[in-house]
């Protein structure tokens, strides 16, 4: 492939990123939030005491602030498919079509049906039956999450369809083996867990701040008890399925985890690096480092280095201290030993791949079926390296994640989510031991883990997103492929046009949550 | 009778809003408003859709992209 348009896939990625990523800042606060109130309201309605009442409908409102601030944020990502990316859009065909139509129709009108009836329903309905609406709410957010995220999954992990040569798609196979792919499942619970981390760091931060000022002490300190607990549910499940999730990544997309480890050269009893930064941070010119590592380029030159912790990564990676954890150079290169091929002997199959496909689309057209049947026989046999064929005659850094990204969204992901897990029950001692109010430090980080929470959700997708490059589709369909052929210009301004107009609408946005919070519980 | 209650007890429940609620609707409104008859209209396009009119066209489209394009490039180079 000799004309790739560099800038419009760069351009092109870049948009898609950033909302994407603007879009991850309400998503996992109404994931969370949503069981939150559900929990609330359940002891509202068990209890009766009209305390909890008022805790609910206070985090009601910050909740109904947050849902109108992300609502249909994400709708924009749907629109770049249809322009920027129609060959992916066209070529996924009904494995992205399906989940998201099921999100669509039940997910969606489920989660709005019921957010109505838990603002409008007061008074109207028993208590009983807004607890209903309530929990229905979290249950359906949390719904249209798993959707989404099992395409996603797909993405990573291209399972249960069979691509038909004929309409140039994939057609599914076999719905339930999209539903559990195991990357999907694995995936989706790491997803919505860690959202369920980030909401209970927004309660705490905005119940810190609250008691920093004096204001309504006790209702707080209950959101606080609530939102440790759940908070520490939510991040020992996340490092577990993070655990999960990297022997998969090591499993179906070895590049990835060797980007996110920085690991130049495989070996046996790989170490795991804790702590450490790529070592070209060094250099006086970062800023060229991190855009050469969007860009793809020199990532065969970038090494890492760090406090090394021995055997971590074979562990972390195939539960075993002596196994074999593939670098950058085994898979570029080849591994003869360890049964890897090389980057250049899956360019060629891919090669093959293309050229049978091309081979039997003309045997078709000309009638010659017997001819069609032997190329697409070929096609069959090599379509698991199809998408490494586009990159004959390329340079290998373009099959390589940026590594910079990907080892500092990692590790960055990696060292905060452990601070949580110390974090919350520092906060539930402190409420339980009702000293919290004194302990100014414990409130102040309180208040500026509600930032750490909103870096480790954004980091988390861009590890899992930046470290799949160049593939949108694992092993199949590269971005280079997948992107539209339109004028890169047009791509710029629509970046720049989002950019403006929606953080505007964001900072308006803020503006009416900041007021809620200041005005507290008693409002 | 039951589409009547559905109804009201939507209305009702905008009209009860507070002001900062009717605030952020009007947010919501806008941003919709930016979102579809803007950003959907003007720079958003199903391109597949808007330039072709069958399916067999787009097949015939996402073939030069997918295998003409990409393959007769490699195949010439070499």
């Amino acid at each position: 492939m000799e004309h790739v348009n560099w800038e419009l896939v760069d351009w092109s990625r870049a948009q898609f990123a950033l909302t994407a990523l603007y879009h991850w800042i309400f998503v996992p606060l109404t994931l969370g939030l949503s069981f939150m109130l559900a929990i609330m309201e359940t002891i509202y309605v068990k209890t009766g005491d009209e305390k909890w009442l008022k805790i609910e409908k206070f985090w009601l409102r910050l909740f109904g602030i947050n849902f109108a601030i992300g609502v249909a944020t994400g709708i924009i990502l749907e629109f770049e498919f249809g322009t920027n990316w129609s060959n992916y859009s066209w070529f996924v065909g009904d494995i992205f079509g399906a989940p998201l139509a099921i999100e669509g129709i039940m997910a969606f009108f489920m989660e709005s049906t019921f957010v109505a009836i838990m603002f409008f329903g007061w008074n109207k309905i028993s208590k009983k039956a807004h607890l209903t609406a309530t929990w229905l709410t979290a249950i359906g957010t949390n719904l249209s999450a798993l959707w989404i995220l099992t395409a996603n999954g797909w993405m990573q992990n291209p399972v249960g369809m069979k691509f038909n040569p004929d309409t140039m798609r994939n057609e599914m196979e076999n719905f339930w083996e999209v539903l559990f792919n195991p990357v999907a499942v694995n995936k989706f619970v790491h997803t919505i867990t860690s959202a369920y981390t980030f909401a209970a760091l927004f309660v705490i931060a905005v119940s810190a701040y609250l008691l920093l000022k004096g204001k309504d002490k006790m209702f707080a300190k209950y959101s606080m008890l609530i939102a440790s607990v759940f908070g520490f549910i939510g991040i020992f499940a996340t490092i577990v399925t993070g655990d999960g999730s990297a022997k998969q990544v090591a499993k179906y997309q070895p590049m990835k985890l060797a980007a996110m480890e920085g690991l130049r050269t495989g070996s046996r009893g790989a170490p795991l690096i804790a702590i450490g930064k790529p070592k070209h941070t060094t250099d006086k010119d970062l800023t060229k480092a991190i855009a050469d590592d969007f860009k793809g380029n020199n990532q065969l030159e970038v090494e890492v280095e760090g406090f090394e912790i021995p055997y971590g990564l074979s562990v972390l990676a195939f539960n075993d201290p002596n196994a074999f954890v593939p670098g950058v150079n085994d898979l570029v290169y080849g591994n003869k030993k360890e049964g890897i091929p090389s980057y250049t002997e899956r360019i060629k199959s891919g090669k093959i791949s293309i050229e049978a496909l091309a081979n039997y689309k003309k045997a078709k057209k000309a009638g010659n079926d017997e001819e069609a049947e032997k190329y697409l026989k070929t096609f069959k046999e090599h379509f698991k390296d199809f998408g490494y064929g586009y990159f004959e005659g390329h340079d290998m850094n373009e099959l390589i994640p940026p590594i910079t990204i990907s080892f500092m969204s990692f590790h960055t992901m990696v060292i905060l989510g452990t601070w949580f897990l110390i974090f919350f029950p520092l906060i539930f001692w402190a409420v339980m031991k009702d000293n919290i109010e004194k302990k100014k430090w414990l409130l102040r980080l309180g208040v500026f883990g509600i930032f750490l929470g909103l870096i480790v959700q954004e980091a988390g997708w861009i590890t899992a997103e930046a470290g799949r490059m160049p593939w949108v589709i694992q092993d199949l369909m590269p971005t280079m492929v997948a992107v539209s052929h339109i004028e890169t210009a047009g791509v710029m301004l629509t970046f720049f046009l989002f950019f403006i107009t929606f953080t505007a609408l964001l900072i308006a946005e803020l503006k009416i949550m900041s007021t809620t919070i200041k005005k507290g519980f008693n409002n | 009778m039951i589409l009547k209650k559905i109804l009201y007890f939507y209305i009702d429940g905008f009209k009860e809003m507070s002001p900062r609620g009717k605030k952020l609707w009007m947010i919501i409104l806008v941003k919709l408003f930016i979102m579809f008859a803007i950003l959907k209209y003007f720079f958003f396009p199903d391109i597949l859709k808007e330039n072709f009119k069958t399916d067999k066209e787009r097949i015939h489209h996402i073939e030069q992209q997918l295998i003409i394009t990409n393959h007769v490039d490699t195949i010439n180079k070499n």
